[in-house]
């Protein structure tokens, strides 16, 4: 429940926020002397969580990139999930299909990221930002990149679930009574990988939110002055030794979006395991 | 003459660093980083700065550039001139004599023959040499004695000081480098990696891309010299951890080219472990506009080329004003503090060279509107940006992923949008951006974008071949694979006229008032590379490290036979 | 499970090789290239001859094929040669020299035992991996197996006692472990104890050889921070998986009869649930031990340990496609190495799981 308010106010927090605090994150003052006023402020009233090096308000900047990551975050867990669970389950499940499906996992997981990250971008910004816009098709090309590199794990730990649930006695007894295969993976075997599918799903969101920063760091994601909180944590480092705050507010918001995800998913499993309620 | 040089040499340890007066090898040993690690220790096939300089404690060139870019002698005798009649009339020839007695680390004599065979190893048409620039235009050298070297050019040269001065062109012996001539040079990774020089130190172990140990050579020409009997030069990490490492925690004596932000170098200042030393060089921050149409709407081959003008940045008016719209002082407050200063001018040293050019320094907004308004760009729409026969002023402002560039770009974006014009921002990653690849769209020479931003200079003393960038002939295109230097795509007959006459001018003075006038005309009358900062060289290095003096023009560790430990 | 066993391994080859060759084109076509590190003050042509001195210039599937070559009959012949002192390389030049006149066609091409050379370094991949080994598997070897030996009691009893303090502190720690990234708890850690108290060194030293006493001392000191750093990071995620998988079974039908005839707690728990458990474990440790090969990409960074992650990362960003190519290629050997590995342990674990 906490775990639930948490989220809800990180997510009114980036939404509903920069319709009340109404500071442009990327306003710098165009006159130099008063810009270099106002660099490196510690929080204050006009400042509640201070200024950056050029004297950009931090609290905006929060607010503005806490809509990307937490997007990216959630969107790019959602796809390595799907693709996760789909793969492990088929691979699983019908063996005909597993030799090829976890070769190509292998494949997946042998590709260098970097290298393969270039070459999606290269060969796909201009196509995607034509047809969907620069800001749409950016966060789409963004949110498959780092879904289709990071759903191996999450397979390879499902298919291991699977090949041991399918010999269980209540999957056999449900093939013996004739169940089509589709509604023995729906009814019998899904619900019973869900709790490893959590926990890929919430250590999923921190990799998302992550790799994203990672991404624009290498100059592959949004534009450099978009903020976003992996890109704010990476240019607080920097300044950890004059300005530990500077990290501290990105480090905080990423680590709570990703308990709070925990938790929720903890609840979430215990809820619809009947067995594990009762204790 | 061995009294004579033996003597300068007692007299140089006296005048600069009295505690030198040690005999050789006794200060134990020096620690040095490098945050980019070192991959080779031949400058002929070496991937960058770092492979050159960490090379130059082995091996060396005949002369080398001191602190204030002068040529002095190192295995030469003395620098030929035309007064020491070392330089022909014609010049076509210069004679170089090498010092008596000088022998390799493994006690062999060097010969003439070895500078022969230098110019023949890296002038082979399947070597791969990365300097053969540098032997651009020679006929043909004679060793006429094992002391004497004639160069022969093609042609007369004004400045023939390219071949066998400087780190990047140093002296390799015959003997070891014979079997890797041509294509068998990359295979020699044993002599690549262990060359035999005739510098103050001795390569004892390298670990590729990770450190080199060095010991002193017991053959140096200097018999008290060098005090450190070994050297470890590590590389890794990054500027700021480099920095650290000497400033903060000590562990090391010396670290190259600790580019930081100002704050950053007054924290790790305040730990007073050791101290920053900086030197002005040739590196200029700036910002290059396209002169071509670079839209997504043009076919792919003839976006970026001369066949479509820009549609607004071919008005000198929008790109002055987009320079007077910077304040190049903020900048430097900002990124580089004490390793930089404003400049307007692309070559903005040596002193001789550099034009006096200084009305970009201050900042004018108004002015800059104005201008604008003057010449037809007014916001006919009311949507703040400024419009003429329909065209936006709207601006594509592409360089590579650095903290300090995108700071720039977040400033410069400010204030052009204060002056009507939008702007729309882009990082690239450095090793696609300066890679050159022609299959990409981001590469620096095809220019995807209206103005781009990074740093370039020129190597030694002499700006005529980096002047000859702005040729007409040089512009890069489809037809060349985008490979050509004047990414501006700038073209004007007067520039190509007057940048013949330099390369056939002799005499200091006209070559200097050239190099200024070619300089005004794309910056100051043009407009068409926009300098912003003279960046020099920011290195750290311990208090108890003494001789060390910062050099811009060549090696950092061109003098690191006279370091010691101070006492 | 024998046949299996030998079927997997046969299978592996020509996916290995496919995987190969895509690594290959990725790499490849990614953009960049190996002259992007050359100063600006060298000219257009002068990188152009740099580029065909490299043979960067071959067309792509000339390049795979005489990669394939160096890697599969030159390397192989060299590392027999020097172990057995057989004159392999004399033996297979004439053929190897008729194979690369063909593939380059050139007439005069010698073949003289060339191995596959870095083009950033100009030194053979293997010498390089051979340097870098060392540290990547000391500091990213000893923290994967700190890790492991941390998480597994910390997720055991973690579900045991579900939603007790502990498991609420354990939870918490190693979530904050894992979403906090490794950049940002080294540079702390760099910071605090480094810097700030000056425990331990900022830099690793990788010329530094145990031969006594104090110089066993300072390799633990160097060591200290990354391998906490990494430890903690596979601990989190290790424990994670640990506790949900304990937690499913601690609920399942044998747990009770095995309490109701009265077996112990702790033989419950540590002879049923525990094997039961193991299955997701495995395969997680299973995918995370290739990676112990290749390195830890930013911590390696970070600690300046210049270990494999390091030669990666910097090959990948001057594209110098061999040392790239023949790293990922032998991390991807391992990768399939492994993952048949687990494959195994799965059937050994859980006795129903059938493979034919």
């Amino acid at each position: 429940m906490v775990a639930a308010c948490v989220l809800g106010f990180l997510i009114v927090f980036v939404l509903v926020g920069p319709l009340i605090w109404r500071i442009d994150p990327n306003f710098i003052e165009p006159d130099t002397a008063k810009m270099f006023k106002l660099r490196n402020k510690p929080p204050s009233l006009a400042h509640p969580m201070g200024t950056d090096q050029l004297g950009r308000d931090m609290l905006a900047r929060m607010m503005f990139g806490g809509r990307v990551s937490l997007a990216v975050g959630l969107v790019a867990m959602f796809v390595a999930i799907f693709i996760g669970t789909a793969v492990g389950v088929m691979a699983g499940f019908f063996r005909r299909l597993d030799g090829i499906l976890m070769r190509l996992t292998d494949l997946f997981l042998a590709l260098p990221l970097l290298p393969l990250l270039l070459v999606l971008m290269m060969l796909f910004r201009d196509p995607v930002a034509r047809t969907l816009g620069p800001r749409f098709g950016t966060f789409l090309l963004i949110v498959l990149a780092i879904g289709v590199t990071s759903w191996m794990s999450a397979s390879r730990v499902v298919r291991g679930e699977v090949l041991a649930l399918k010999e269980r006695e209540y999957v056999l007894a449900a093939r013996s009574i004739g169940l089509p295969n589709r509604r023995i993976i729906l009814r019998h075997i899904l619900p019973n990988v869900l709790s490893p599918v959590l926990v890929a799903a919430t250590l999923g969101i921190a990799g998302a939110i992550i790799t994203e920063s990672v991404l624009s760091f290498l100059g592959l994601g949004f534009p450099p002055d978009f903020p976003t909180w992996g890109r704010l944590l990476y240019d607080g480092i920097a300044e950890i030794r004059s300005y530990p705050e500077r990290v501290i507010w990105p480090g905080l918001a990423i680590s709570l979006t990703v308990l709070s995800v925990n938790y929720i998913g903890d609840g979430l499993r215990d809820a619809l395991d009947p067995r594990i309620r009762g204790r | 003459m061995k009294l004579r040089s033996a003597l300068l040499g007692a007299a140089a340890c006296f005048a600069f660093a009295p505690a030198a007066m040690a005999e050789r090898g006794a200060d134990g040993e020096v620690k040095i980083i490098y945050y980019q690690a070192v991959s080779g220790l031949n400058a002929y096939i070496s991937s960058g700065t770092k492979d050159i300089e960490a090379g130059s404690l082995v091996l060396e060139p005949l002369a080398g550039f001191d602190e204030k870019g002068d040529l002095f002698p190192r295995l030469a005798a003395e620098i030929p001139t035309l007064d020491n009649g070392g330089i022909s009339a014609d010049l076509t020839t210069i004679t170089w004599k090498l010092k008596p007695g000088l022998v390799w680390s493994d006690g062999t004599p060097v010969t003439s023959a070895d500078v022969k065979f230098t110019w023949e190893y890296c002038t082979h048409p399947e070597g791969g040499c990365a300097q053969s620039a540098k032997y651009e235009g020679i006929k043909s050298i004679d060793t006429p004695d094992d002391l004497t070297v004639v160069i022969t050019f093609n042609g007369p040269k004004p400045y023939p000081y390219q071949p066998f001065t400087g780190a990047t062109s140093p002296i390799l012996q015959k003997a070891q480098f014979e079997p890797c001539l041509g294509a068998a040079a990359a295979g020699c990774s044993e002599q690549n990696s262990k060359p035999i020089g005739t510098g103050p130190f001795v390569v004892t172990d390298f670990k590729v891309n990770d450190v080199v140990t060095y010991a002193a050579n017991p053959n140096y020409r200097d018999p008290a010299k060098p005090a450190f009997a070994k050297v470890t030069l590590k590389g890794g990490g990054d500027a700021l951890a480099a920095a650290s490492a000497v400033m903060e925690t000590g562990e090391f004596d010396y670290a190259w080219n600790t580019q930081i932000n100002p704050e950053q170098q007054a924290a790790m200042a305040d730990a007073g472990k050791g101290v920053f030393v900086n030197g002005f060089g040739t590196l200029v921050e700036r910002i290059e506009v396209n002169l071509t149409d670079p839209s997504p709407s043009l076919p792919e081959g003839e976006r970026s080329t001369i066949k479509h003008p820009h549609p607004f940045l071919s008005d000198v008016n929008v790109r002055k004003a987009l320079s007077m719209a910077i304040d190049r002082q903020a900048l430097v407050d900002v990124g580089y503090g004490n390793a930089g200063r404003p400049t307007c001018n692309v070559v903005p040293a040596p002193e001789a060279y550099a034009s006096d050019n200084t009305e970009c320094l201050k900042q004018d907004i108004e002015g800059a509107k104005a201008l604008l308004e003057a010449a037809g760009w007014t916001d006919s729409d009311g949507d703040g940006i400024r419009d003429k026969d329909g065209r936006k002023l709207s601006i594509l402002y592409q360089t590579t992923v650095n903290p300090v560039r995108q700071d720039f770009q977040a400033l410069i974006k400010g204030w052009w949008n204060e002056i009507g014009v939008e702007v729309e921002l882009k990082s690239i990653d450095p090793g696609v951006f300066f890679g050159g690849d022609a299959g990409s769209p981001d590469t620096f020479q095809k220019f995807y974008a209206d103005v781009e931003m990074f740093a370039n200079n020129f190597d030694g003393t002499d700006p005529e071949p980096y002047m000859a960038q702005y040729l007409c002939s040089k512009i890069p295109g489809p037809d060349n694979q985008w490979q050509g230097e004047n990414i501006n795509r700038f073209c004007d007959p007067a520039y190509d006229a007057k940048q013949q006459e330099l390369s056939r001018t002799a005499d200091p003075a006209t070559r200097a008032q050239m190099v200024k006038d070619l300089n005004d005309m794309i910056t100051k009358n043009g407009h068409v590379s926009i300098p912003l900062v003279d960046r020099g060289r920011l290195s750290a290095h311990s208090n108890s490290l003494a001789g060390v003096v910062l050099n811009t023009w060549d090696t950092e560790l061109w003098n690191i036979q006279d370091w010691s430990r101070a006492k | 499970m024998f046949n299996y066993f030998i079927r997997r391994l046969l299978a592996a080859v020509p996916t290995l090789l496919l995987i190969s060759f895509v690594i290959f084109l990725v790499v490849d076509l990614a953009p960049g290239s190996p002259m992007s590190e050359i100063p600006l003050t060298v000219p257009p042509d002068v990188r152009q001859k740099m580029i065909e001195a490299m043979g960067a210039d071959k067309p792509m599937l000339v390049r795979y094929v005489i990669w394939l070559l160096q890697f599969f009959v030159v390397e192989t012949g060299w590392a027999i040669q020097n172990l057995t002192g057989w004159g392999v390389i004399d033996a297979i030049t004439p053929a190897m020299q008729k194979v690369m006149r063909l593939l380059l066609n050139s007439e005069t091409y010698e073949f003289t035992g060339q191995r596959i050379i870095s083009w950033q370094s100009k030194v053979p991949v293997f010498q390089i991996i051979g340097e870098r080994l060392p540290q990547t598997l000391t500091v990213v070897g000893t923290a994967y197996l700190i890790g492991v030996l941390i998480a597994l009691p910390i997720g055991i009893y973690s579900a045991y006692r579900q939603y007790s303090w502990f498991d609420q502190g354990g939870t918490f720690f190693s979530m904050v472990g894992y979403s906090v990234p490794t950049f940002f708890t080294g540079n702390v850690l760099i910071l605090i104890f480094a810097i700030r108290l000056g425990w331990f060194p900022t830099i690793y030293d990788t010329n530094l050889s145990v031969t006594d006493w104090a110089s066993f001392k300072a390799f633990v000191r160097q060591m200290a921070l990354p391998v906490t750093v990494l430890a903690l990071f596979n601990a989190a995620e290790i424990s994670r998986y640990t506790r949900s998988s304990v937690l499913e079974n601690l609920g399942q039908d044998y747990v009770r009869t095995a309490r109701a005839k009265g077996m112990g707690e702790g033989k419950v728990v540590l002879a049923h649930v525990l094997r039961n458990s193991l299955i997701p474990v495995v395969t997680i440790v299973a995918l995370g031990v290739p990676t112990i090969f290749g390195g830890a990409i930013v911590t390696e960074q970070i600690f300046k340990i210049n270990g494999i992650g390091a030669a990666l990362i910097g090959a990948i960003n001057v594209s110098d496609l061999p040392t790239v190519q023949t790293v990922t290629f032998i991390f991807a050997v391992l990768i399939v190495l492994f993952n048949l590995i687990a494959d195994i342990l799965y059937g050994i674990l859980d006795p129903r799981i059938r493979y034919d």
